[in-house]
């Protein structure tokens, strides 16, 4: 049995096939449809994150399997003073995979250890969010054909965005990713992942604070929200807030193939008059984490297909 | 020279950074060692290190956990004494995982939470002596970078 709680949980070959498998079931649903019937998914949701929650509920619906769960803590056993690991071990009884999302970081590595079925981390904290590097890979995958020779170019909140941490770990596994790093001094990545990830790989990266300086060298954007939680005072958020948004006019610098990609939900980081640009590829990116969902809940419960 | 008399059987923990022994000895958990007799000497001269601390622990052989203080300075000598005669000069590496020694400092990290939990950090990077967290990954460093940085 085997559990999800950090993207290079599978190696490059594994994830190979697991999103080649997601590529046929986004050109083959109906082919899936009944692939789990009479199987069941919790969702153990110890804080509000209704996006991803649905994400795996309707991945699990679109195969034919059933859902149960809970979507803020006050509503479990957690408000009585359960631990993780024993409200999972009990929830193990009642379904054949569960997805867990808590705000303390590694709670789902504790909820696995005496689980009876497959745990998926759906984030933990600040920690890891390995479903969003999955849809954020098949996302590049699907529309650049590729996951090597890329250059990519990630823009926002560098310092705190554990998406943007996940996908360098995941992309440097790949020959040829060159890595452009768009931040304010006071959001740049920080060290200890140039250090042990990206110099630690060889791979090369630049550091740049204005968007406009790199647009035409990059085969993707992936742009962050600034998060309002990270801020100890409201100034310095609205000021950090306004510092990059993508518009009409920067597009017109990028190449006529770059995409752009948001882990989403968005603030004001891009233009909705961008969301009709082809390369905006945002919403898809969406509808590929139902995509990778499904096909991680296959591989998960070894459902032949 | 202060003069301590010597051990039948036990450990000798040698080039101790100077200042840590009381560190040491209270890491290593020594004052539950009720019935031996345990000599903590402070700032003595070193030709390699200038100053430093040694432990002498009279105890029966096996009773500390070298993986601990493998952790806590891996540069510590460790002599094996028996009859009184060093009989194992120990060489001490850094484990690859240490269990209940120390605590992760992380708030956010399911350890400040979770009952009767262990406490295990993995080694992550060896050059540097960095432990991190099993559960958040949160950096923790060595006693003796601790105090070199």
């Amino acid at each position: 049995m085997r559990h999800l709680m950090s993207p290079l949980d599978f190696s490059v070959e594994e994830l190979d096939k697991l999103l080649s498998l997601a590529a046929d079931i986004e050109k083959n649903p109906a082919k899936y449809a009944h692939k789990c019937d009479g199987k069941i998914l919790a969702t153990c949701f110890y804080e509000p994150s209704t996006r991803t929650r649905l994400s795996f509920e309707s991945a699990m619906l679109r195969l034919g399997g059933q859902v149960l769960g809970f979507s803020e803590a006050g509503s479990s056993s957690a408000a009585k003073g359960e631990s993780v690991s024993d409200t999972i071990r009990v929830i193990s009884c009642y379904a054949d995979i569960c997805a867990i999302r808590h705000p303390k970081e590694g709670a789902p590595l504790v909820g696995s250890t005496k689980s009876l079925i497959p745990i998926i981390n759906a984030g933990d904290g600040g920690h890891q969010h390995p479903t969003q590097t999955l849809t954020d890979l098949l996302t590049i995958k699907q529309k650049k054909g590729r996951l090597d020779n890329i250059t990519i170019g990630l823009c926002g909140d560098l310092k705190f965005g554990r998406t943007v941490h996940s996908l360098i770990q995941a992309l440097v596994r790949y020959s040829n990713v060159k890595f452009v790093l768009i931040s304010p001094e006071e959001l740049k990545l920080p060290s200890y992942i140039k250090e042990e990830v990206l110099d630690a790989n060889k791979v090369s990266y630049k550091e740049v604070e204005r968007m406009e300086d790199v647009m035409d060298s990059l085969d993707i954007l992936y742009m962050t929200r600034i998060q309002k939680e990270r801020f100890f005072n409201e100034e310095e958020y609205l000021r950090m807030k306004g510092f990059y948004i993508l518009d009409e006019a920067k597009m017109k610098l990028a190449k006529e193939d770059m995409i752009v990609m948001h882990p989403l939900p968005r603030v004001n980081e891009i233009s909705v008059n961008v969301d009709n640009d082809p390369r905006a590829c945002y919403f898809d990116q969406a509808q590929y984490g139902v995509y990778v969902r499904m096909a991680l809940i296959l591989t998960l419960l070894e459902v032949e297909v | 020279m202060i003069n301590v008399g010597a051990i039948k059987e036990g450990y000798v923990l040698d080039h101790i950074q100077a200042g840590m022994a009381l560190q040491i000895y209270n890491d290593l958990n020594l004052k539950s060692f009720q019935n031996c007799p345990i000599a903590i000497i402070t700032n003595v001269s070193s030709k390699t290190m200038g100053r430093k601390d040694i432990l002498k622990v009279e105890c029966p052989i096996g009773t500390i956990d070298l993986d601990v203080l493998g952790f806590l300075d891996h540069n510590i000598t460790v002599n094996v004494i028996e009859n009184e005669t060093i009989v194992e000069k120990k060489k001490l590496q850094l484990p690859k995982q240490i269990k209940n020694v120390i605590q992760c400092k992380n708030p956010r990290c399911i350890t400040s939470i979770e009952q009767e939990l262990d406490q295990i950090f993995y080694l992550s990077n060896e050059e540097k002596e960095i432990y991190r967290c099993k559960y958040c990954d949160e950096k923790y460093r060595s006693h003796k970078r601790n105090k070199l940085n």
